[in-house]
């Protein structure tokens, strides 16, 4: 495995348009749930042990090689809202595109071809790990850590945030993250022998609702 | 029942709705146990009605509660309990357990509408909803959660409610909450606060036809269509009334 693989996987410049999301903060934003920095780490805590574990477990699922079709089930049954399921579709195409020109392999070819709407991102995420001779581990690293580096670069844009405010924000994060990844790929190895039903399914209430409000306005600066 | 013993309660009620050939639905089977009792109480039409019945205050930590319903092929069933359950600390250690199995053939029809689930201070339970449903049943399932009785800090409590539909997955949600839950349960992200949550789920065959369309139910519930036909109403409020006015209200808008 190449370090430096992981790293450009997980590189928030890597082309895959997830910059144009903000992971439901601007949603909180607007709601006043997120007012600084305080918050914005809560929020990004609470997102990190629900839809962030998920979302980790899938990728580091798919690095293993399990099914996607049946992962892009498991994450569809995870994802109540319509709003969310369109964003996640949307960024495994823009992935599953940048992961195509970047490590070509069939077994991403296959995965652009079954699914032509885009499979749910971490899927892909986890086809993309796969194929850059990344583990598991890797592959759930790259989810939780964009699970909350998107919320805080959105929320500086979005408040006007200090910038090394929100750093310091992650960073206090960052002992939490390596137990979610961990725990993610864990459940990923059990997931290959008992079934991916048994995939974490955690859920926050209040991102599944807030995306259905964001979607609905009619000017957004994020897309999700 | 096995007993009461010093590892907890264990006791599985077991209901069986059929089609009794008559326009009607009948129930072969309806065994109560232990803090599980069961009634059957007058239905309309073509359903049955069976009140969950509490006979013993729980669950308390360590026991182990399991409620299982199997309605037929063109069987109507409707589950109800007739008081809140309030999950309460035990004597012995350790987290209670309450599993709910449901299963709907073709045809069938299930409403499962218990009351709230109170998790009170210093309870720890795990609650796991599992329904199974043939491609042509339908549902209505309600789960309400009361985090602590009035002014009380809630228990720990972890709550998976998964549905699925012709052996897929449709809906597989947990939440965990309280003491000891995984950090952020009660910030910005997940319930900010609100101390009552519910889900209300609707399957019927026809929405493969035509799909409800997502909308807001005020701030805090929406209803969002699922991959599948079927729809889920996620609702937080401050309290157990105002939740049930607002599933009450999505639900009516659905019928």
């Amino acid at each position: 495995m190449s370090r430096a693989a992981l790293l450009v996987l997980a590189d928030g410049r890597f082309p895959a348009g997830g910059h144009a999301h903000s992971g439901g903060a601007e949603a909180a934003v607007r709601a006043g749930r997120i007012t600084g920095a305080a918050s914005l780490e809560d929020f990004c805590r609470g997102r990190l042990h629900t839809s962030g574990l998920v979302s980790a477990a899938l990728a580091a699922a798919a690095a293993l090689g399990a099914d996607p079709v049946a992962l892009d089930a498991a994450a569809d049954a995870r994802t109540p809202s319509p709003a969310l399921r369109v964003a996640a579709r949307r960024l495994g195409r823009q992935l599953v595109r940048a992961a195509r020109a970047t490590w070509p392999c069939t077994e991403l070819d296959a995965l652009a071809r079954q699914f032509p709407k885009g499979a749910h991102q971490p899927v892909v995420l986890g086809v993309a790990a796969r194929a850059a001779g990344l583990g598991p581990e890797d592959a759930a690293y790259c989810s939780v850590y964009e699970c909350v580096s998107g919320p805080a670069s959105a929320t500086v844009r979005l408040l006007s945030l200090d910038p090394f405010d929100a750093t310091a924000a992650l960073a206090r994060l960052a002992p939490e993250l390596d137990v979610v990844a961990h725990a993610a790929a864990d459940a990923a190895r059990r997931a290959l022998a008992d079934g991916v039903e048994t995939l974490p399914a955690a859920s926050a209430p209040l991102l599944e609702i807030g995306a259905e409000a964001h979607a609905a306005w009619p000017v957004r600066l994020f897309a999700s | 029942m096995d007993g009461v013993t010093t590892a907890g309660v264990r006791a599985t009620a077991r209901i069986e709705a059929g089609d009794d050939g008559r326009g009607g639905t009948s129930l072969p089977v309806l065994e109560g146990q232990g803090p599980l009792a069961l009634r059957r109480v007058r239905g309309g039409g073509s359903e049955a009605r069976v009140m969950l019945v509490g006979a013993m205050s729980g669950p308390l930590g360590g026991d182990h509660l399991t409620v299982e319903a199997r309605v037929g092929p063109g069987a109507r069933l409707r589950g109800g309990s007739a008081a809140a359950t309030i999950a309460l600390p035990g004597q012995t250690k350790g987290e209670a357990r309450y599993d709910v199995r449901l299963d709907v053939a073709d045809g069938g029809e299930l409403c499962w509408l218990p009351e709230q689930l109170i998790s009170a201070g210093g309870s720890e339970l795990s609650v796991s909803v599992r329904v199974g449903l043939m491609g042509g049943a339908r549902l209505v399932l309600r789960e309400e959660q009361v985090l602590g009785r009035v002014g009380e800090e809630p228990g720990r409590l972890t709550s998976r409610l998964t549905v699925r539909r012709d052996g897929r997955p449709l809906l597989d949600q947990e939440l965990a909450c309280g003491p000891g839950a995984p950090g952020g349960w009660d910030g910005p992200a997940v319930l900010a606060g609100h101390r009552a949550l519910g889900q209300l789920i609707v399957v019927r065959p026809e929405f493969e036809r035509e799909m409800p369309a997502a909308r807001p139910f005020g701030e805090y519930a929406a209803l969002t269509p699922l991959a599948g036909p079927a729809v889920l109403v996620t609702a937080l409020a401050p309290d157990a009334l105002l939740l049930r006015r607002v599933l009450d209200n999505a639900l009516g808008d659905l019928t």
